[in-house]
């Protein structure tokens, strides 16, 4: 069977199930993540910061899916997008944009930024090097098509207990957020 | 080459493009759905109008073509010939990325629409879930707009529908829930979130979940049907676009082209919700009354249904082409709307054969059931007034969310008792 180039370069065989997780793509995500991680610590605007959060988001949305969690993915493209609604509209009624445009977007905490990345390197290092002992199993290969359904039972079985003090505390916060906001209740 | 694009019209090949990992037939139904919306979103602004008008006893356009026929396609001239005005002070890039993402998000969303148990460009394993996120990225292209015009309207307007967006999307969520919550009651107790499972399920139970546990599915229904009126931002919920009192609003400083972007996003948008709330309650690409009218001689029946469509069609066309005025002036409209009635009656011919009848019957049925609701967009805003915002968000909050919530635990309690 003779297969289309293109197929051929995403490691994509015809007519069966194939996994999606092909380098191509995951270095295409990790890129764009990378890119977006930088635009956000970059721009003076905030509004710019928050959208280039968006679309490191996104990609790691995109990670998730190659992971054969999609569950995961929609639920993360819910949310942080949600979140980064809520965290665009402080930008623009709370932070005064004209005065961040004119500070300096970086801090002059050399010590803390060469500590912290020093650490994060040393990290890094040792799981390349050490890898196949810390992680024996390469993949875990769960089916796709029943990622919901297990998430599903694990988290109103076995985790039943953990998943309702969670939303009890979600609850928490909601009721915290209108005693604050309301004067007379 | 060609045996890898043949392979996937095998007859064991039972999945969508996406599925079998086609590339070639995803290509080809992405275009197709492209395609497909665009014109959709074309004929819905002329049926808008005309529609509109004959409710209010006009004749709407009627200048541009037979009976305004070419009408969208003058508009669209316009719309592209107009000067482009981007405001002085404006963030360029933010204003020229806003209605891209709103567009992105909404045709994103026609990736796991099932026209058909095999037609749709893939199935996902959490499609309901995947519309839902995707569809709520539009918020952020009103945000978006509204904050890179650099204007106090266009910023408050976009405030004003990110809340209404925001505030509907809860009670849609819930009614989407307990849908879904209709389809784990099977033998094996597991439900589904993809698009394809979810008619399946109704096809299973053999009941459109409307009618489910009646009248929990209806009412169901009914807050989906609100919210999703709301989400798209139309009458009687359409604050984003009421000029005569609130200046528009996201959109105020948009002109030409990039204006039409947000009304092309609108109307796609339009079709995705319907195309949502025809999967979950009204048993999606199958047909009506699969259980009090079965049998070879109903199939036969039903299956006939395409081709009639399309000769009433041009049955209509045909009419106003005999009622058009006798004089010269309209005699090269007369031989254009005769020629339109008689393409209809030829894919009315079409769709008489066999092979080609059996094979769009699914889709040809999802886009019915579509139909219904845009005319009931149409017809909504002839009828009610608009909404007052602190209305709005009391409907939104106070009625549907308490409703939504309410169906979704008695949904829960029956279905255990089941």
């Amino acid at each position: 069977m003779t297969v289309l180039p293109l197929a051929l370069l995403l490691n994509i065989a015809p007519s069966e199930m194939q996994p999606v997780a092909t380098p191509f793509f995951f270095y295409m995500l990790s890129g764009l993540m990378i890119l977006g991680g930088i635009v956000v610590i970059t721009r003076k605007n905030p509004v710019h910061s928050a959208l280039a959060l968006i679309v490191t988001l996104l990609g790691q949305a995109g990670l998730y899916l190659m992971l054969y969690a999609p569950f995961v993915a929609g639920v993360q493209i819910i949310l942080y997008v949600g979140g980064i609604m809520v965290l665009f509209l402080f930008v623009i009624m709370l932070v005064n944009l004209e005065r961040t445009a004119q500070e300096r977007p970086f801090n002059k905490q050399w010590v803390v930024g060469i500590t912290a990345a020093a650490a994060l390197g040393v990290m890094f290092v040792v799981i390349y090097a050490k890898g196949r002992a810390l992680f024996p199993e390469p993949v875990i290969s769960l089916p796709e098509v029943e990622n919901t359904q297990r998430i599903g039972t694990m988290l109103y079985g076995n985790y039943m207990f953990a998943f309702e003090i969670a939303s009890l505390l979600l609850l928490v916060a909601i009721i915290g957020a209108v005693v604050m906001a309301k004067k007379r209740i | 080459m060609l045996s890898y694009i043949t392979s996937y019209l095998d007859k064991n090949v039972q999945m969508t493009p996406g599925q079998a990992g086609n590339l070639f037939w995803a290509l080809v139904y992405i275009l197709l759905v492209f395609g497909g919306v665009s014109l959709v979103v074309v004929c819905m602004n002329w049926l808008e109008r005309k529609i509109l008008a004959h409710m209010q006893i006009r004749l709407g356009p009627m200048r541009v073509g037979p009976h305004g026929l070419l009408q969208p396609i003058a508009d669209a001239l316009k719309l592209i010939l107009k000067e482009d005005i981007i405001p002085a002070g404006a963030d360029k890039v933010v204003f020229w990325i806003a209605p891209l993402i709103i567009l992105l998000a909404v045709f994103s969303v026609y990736c796991v629409v099932p026209f058909g148990p095999t037609h749709a460009i893939t199935d996902m394993n959490i499609g309901i879930l995947f519309m839902l996120g995707v569809s709520s990225l539009g918020v952020l292209g009103i945000v978006m707009a509204g904050w890179a015009s650099n204007s106090h309207y266009p910023l408050i307007g976009a405030l004003r529908s990110s809340a209404q967006m925001v505030s509907y999307e809860v009670a849609m969520g819930l009614a989407v829930v307990s849908a879904v919550l209709m389809t784990s009651l099977n033998s094996t107790g597991t439900g589904t979130l993809s698009m394809i499972g979810i008619v399946q399920a109704q096809n299973a139970q053999r009941v459109w979940f409307i009618f489910k546990f009646f009248p929990l599915g209806l009412i169901a229904f009914v807050v989906f049907a609100i919210a999703m009126i709301a989400e798209t931002n139309r009458a009687p919920f359409d604050l984003p676009e009421a000029e005569s009192e609130l200046t528009a609003g996201f959109h105020t400083e948009y002109s030409g082209l990039r204006w039409s972007l947000f009304m092309l996003g609108e109307y796609a948008a339009m079709v995705a919700v319907s195309s949502i709330a025809v999967a979950l309650w009204l048993g999606g690409w199958m047909r009506p009354f699969p259980n009090f009218l079965h049998g070879a001689a109903w199939d036969l029946a039903f299956s006939l249904f395409p081709a009639l469509t399309f000769f009433g069609i041009a049955g209509l066309t045909f009419y106003s082409t005999a009622r058009m005025p006798k004089h010269a002036y309209f005699r090269l409209q007369t031989l254009g709307l005769g020629v339109f009635g008689a393409a209809f009656a030829l894919i009315g011919l079409l769709l008489l054969l066999p092979p080609v009848f059996t094979r769009v019957q699914d889709i040809y049925w999802f886009v019915a059931k579509i139909a219904v609701f845009m005319y009931l967009f149409i017809w909504y805003r002839a009828t009610f007034p608009r909404y007052r915002f602190d209305q709005l968000m009391k409907v939104g909050w106070k009625v549907l969310l308490p409703i939504g919530l309410g169906v979704l635990i008695l949904t829960a309690i029956v279905g255990v008792r089941v």
